[in-house]
């Protein structure tokens, strides 16, 4: 990696500290200069809130992990500014934007159109296609895809050699151009990660978002797709991914936000955040190292106090809520 | 040796009757639906049946040809369009629900003699008889009249020997064999030289076979040449337009909608508007065999019921969905097939001269049970069909 000649100048690790060391780490903090600004998101599902999120502002040009524990509303959340479900507060304050464009109506198709292109959680092969169909589909703007035009080859053709071309180039660099003419459903679940990520990579994003692109992928593949994230990265695209392994989220994030039972708890570096009191509480509970043990917590004042503590808690919940 | 030729002819006979043809159109635009897209249409009879009173109707109002045909494909258009728009934003199968239920309100409308005026459109059950709107279409024929047999130069010429004509027999099986093994891509022959390929063995089959068994013919009479010749040109254009379509950007997005919904979606594609083309393109195809079929016959709202659509999927299946040339290969196989049985089954079951266990309609009772278990044998050994590619299976989840 070469860390001085980009584009944007975010690939110096000390330019990317000097930049976010300006940024308050606390939730819902501005940026200096923000690509994706999501407000007041409330997804219920019944009487469960999986997600409610007042204000996220993500940094352009620097990787940004989405960390949580399980069922903390992360893929919701993703689903929701992705266009893939729609909040229940829309209408009622819901707003988000991309790239100073408001994104509060806008269908999965226009959302990836305007630039914010995501993968899944469980990856979405096409798998009776070549590779390369795959890698071909993920093109924007082709005039072939209008019926019109189709039956027409000169209208597409020189647009097909370009895409086929840069398809090439991104398999090659993925490790998957022997693969090429397999169908994607042969691949492995690994090469399955690689090839959404290719075709993600396809339509020229200036955002990609990734599920937990590191899932069930063996740790060789975990190391070259990490690199293959910095790299994009260092070319100036912005990145938000959700991830479990702490070890990949240290090594690669520059910013990392918690989400905890679908409210942002933290945000910071990945090194400060994770000492943070309120991650520490939201993976591990709050009482964590309460020895359950001890005959001292039967006493009845220690009782009182937990419960004292719970009531507060609740009640500022509650506060919150309205 | 003479009931077996008798047989023959009879299954060449269907082999090039216009109903075979104008089924296979039917069936290559069920393909764009259910094979390439993936949307489960079990109504295509409607659109059908929609294409051929939009035609008829016209045509018995003194219209002109032309314009009857317009009408025809605009009422599919407008089906189509009121069909795809509540349910293509759901989960396939309520396309599935819907269209069945769609193409049995279509046919009940056009068999219902509650209401005069449209009763005096459609002639209700009775339908409307092919003599009130065959003429413009048959007036349009330059082919003349009298009867033409296809090859002058038949086994005739050579020798009345049936040995001759037992290996000239074998010879076509031979060559069918060799198309479909061209067909599934063998041979390493890809692209334009697969279908040169294909084109040209079909053609040598073809002269071969009526080498073997001529067919006799009105020039321009109900189902004469005329007919027969101007549906398989169709056919011969709506593979064209389909092998353009589907090998085209537009064909990859289809199969990607069949693949999974969210996954084209995440790449920005609009795949209701993607459904709906498809639906439509199929339909229109549906319209045009619908017009074909009657031409020969009449309408019937009944003749063009369920059945009609279980045959076109049947014949989709034993072609091979998704792939171009299978809709063609199974409706004639389908067909074909039917009459051999019911043939076989008239001479050896239904005779004195051998075997008498079953009565004339049995025999056609018979033919269905065979064509129904084979289906299944066919579903069950080799559910990609005859030209299917068996790799596509493999990820079939």
């Amino acid at each position: 990696m070469s860390e001085t000649t980009t584009a944007s100048g975010l690939a110096d690790p000390a330019a990317r500290r000097q930049l976010m060391s300006e940024v308050q780490p606390e939730p819902g903090s501005p940026k200096p200069d923000s690509i994706l600004k999501v407000d007041n998101i409330v997804r219920n599902f019944g009487g469960i809130t999986a997600v409610d999120v007042d204000h996220l502002e993500v940094q352009r040009g620097i990787i940004t992990a989405l960390i949580g524990p399980n069922g903390a509303g992360k893929t919701t959340f993703f689903n929701l500014i992705t266009g893939f479900d729609r909040p229940t507060s829309a209408g009622q304050g819901a707003h988000w934007s991309f790239d100073g464009a408001t994104l509060d109506r806008t269908s999965a198709s226009r959302v990836a159109k305007s630039g914010m292109v995501r993968t899944f959680q469980l990856t979405k092969a096409l798998s009776r296609m070549t590779v390369m169909d795959n890698m071909m589909l993920g093109a924007q703007n082709q005039s072939g895809e209008v019926l019109a035009k189709s039956l027409f080859k000169p209208f597409w053709s020189a647009q097909e050699k370009n895409i086929e071309a840069k398809a090439v180039e991104l398999l090659r660099r993925f490790n998957l151009l022997e693969k090429r003419t397999d169908y994607a459903g042969s691949l492995s679940g690994g090469q399955r990660k690689l090839l959404e990520m290719a075709r993600a990579l396809m339509s020229d994003p200036k955002m990609i978002m990734l599920d937990e692109p590191m899932a069930g992928v063996n740790p060789a593949l975990t190391q070259s797709l990490l690199a293959h994230v910095q790299s994009l990265r260092d070319e100036g695209m912005t990145v938000l991914f959700v991830e479990h392994d702490m070890h990949v989220v240290r090594h690669i994030s520059d910013w990392v936000v918690v989400m905890a039972e679908g409210r942002l708890v933290a945000e910071g570096p990945a090194e400060t955040v994770m000492s943070n009191q309120a991650v520490i509480d939201a993976y591990l509970g709050a009482h964590h190292d309460t020895d359950l043990g001890d005959d001292a917590l039967l006493t009845d004042a220690t009782l009182e106090q937990l419960e004292k503590e719970v009531a507060e808690e609740e009640a500022e919940r509650e506060e919150e809520r309205t | 040796m003479d009931d077996i030729q008798a047989i023959l002819n009879n299954m060449l006979r269907i082999a090039v009757d216009p109903t075979t043809a104008a089924v296979a159109i039917a069936v290559i635009g069920l393909n764009i639906h259910f094979g390439y897209t993936g949307l489960l249409n079990i109504g295509q009879s409607a659109f059908m049946l929609l294409g051929a009173y939009g035609m008829a109707i016209s045509v018995t109002q003194g219209w002109p040809l032309l314009v009857g045909v317009i009408v025809g494909l605009a009422v599919a258009f407008v089906y189509a369009l009121v069909l795809g728009v509540p349910t293509l934003k759901l989960r396939g199968d309520y396309l599935a629900i819907v269209t069945i239920s769609a193409a049995e309100i279509v046919r009940y409308v056009g068999r219902s003699v509650g209401y005069e005026k449209l009763f005096n459109l459609t002639g209700g059950a009775q339908g409307i008889p092919g003599s009130r709107y065959r003429g413009p279409f048959s007036n349009l024929s330059f082919f003349g009249n009298g009867n033409t047999t296809i090859l002058s130069f038949n086994y005739h010429d050579v020798s009345d020997s049936p040995v001759l004509r037992l290996l000239g027999w074998l010879v076509v099986v031979g060559l069918i064999i060799l198309m479909v093994r061209v067909g599934r891509g063998r041979f390493g022959l890809g692209g334009y030289a697969r279908i040169a390929a294909m084109i040209g063995l079909g053609l040598v089959t073809a002269m071969l076979v009526f080498f073997l068994a001529p067919v006799s013919q009105q020039n321009t009479g109900v189902n004469g040449w005329w007919f027969t010749v101007i549906t398989w040109v169709l056919v011969g254009i709506s593979l064209m337009i389909v092998l353009g379509l589907t090998t085209s950007p537009w064909g990859r997005a289809l199969k990607g909608v069949r693949e999974d919904e969210d996954a084209m979606r995440s790449l920005g594609k609009n795949v209701f508007a993607i459904k709906m083309q498809a639906l439509i393109i199929g339909g229109l195809f549906g319209a045009i065999g619908g017009m074909m079929y009657v031409l020969p016959g009449s309408v019937q709202p009944d003749a063009m019921g369920r059945n009609l659509t279980f045959f076109c999927y049947t014949a989709l299946l034993l072609g091979g969905a998704a792939t171009i040339w299978g809709p063609v290969l199974g409706s004639l196989i389908f067909f074909v097939g039917r009459i051999g049985i019911i043939g076989i089954a008239n001479t050896y079951l239904s005779s004195d001269k051998y075997i008498n266990i079953m009565n004339g309609q049995q025999t056609a009772q018979f033919a269905f049970i065979l064509v129904g278990v084979s289906l299944m044998l066919l579903v069950i050994f080799r559910p990609q069909g005859i030209l299917g590619d068996k790799r596509e299976l493999r990820f079939n989840v």
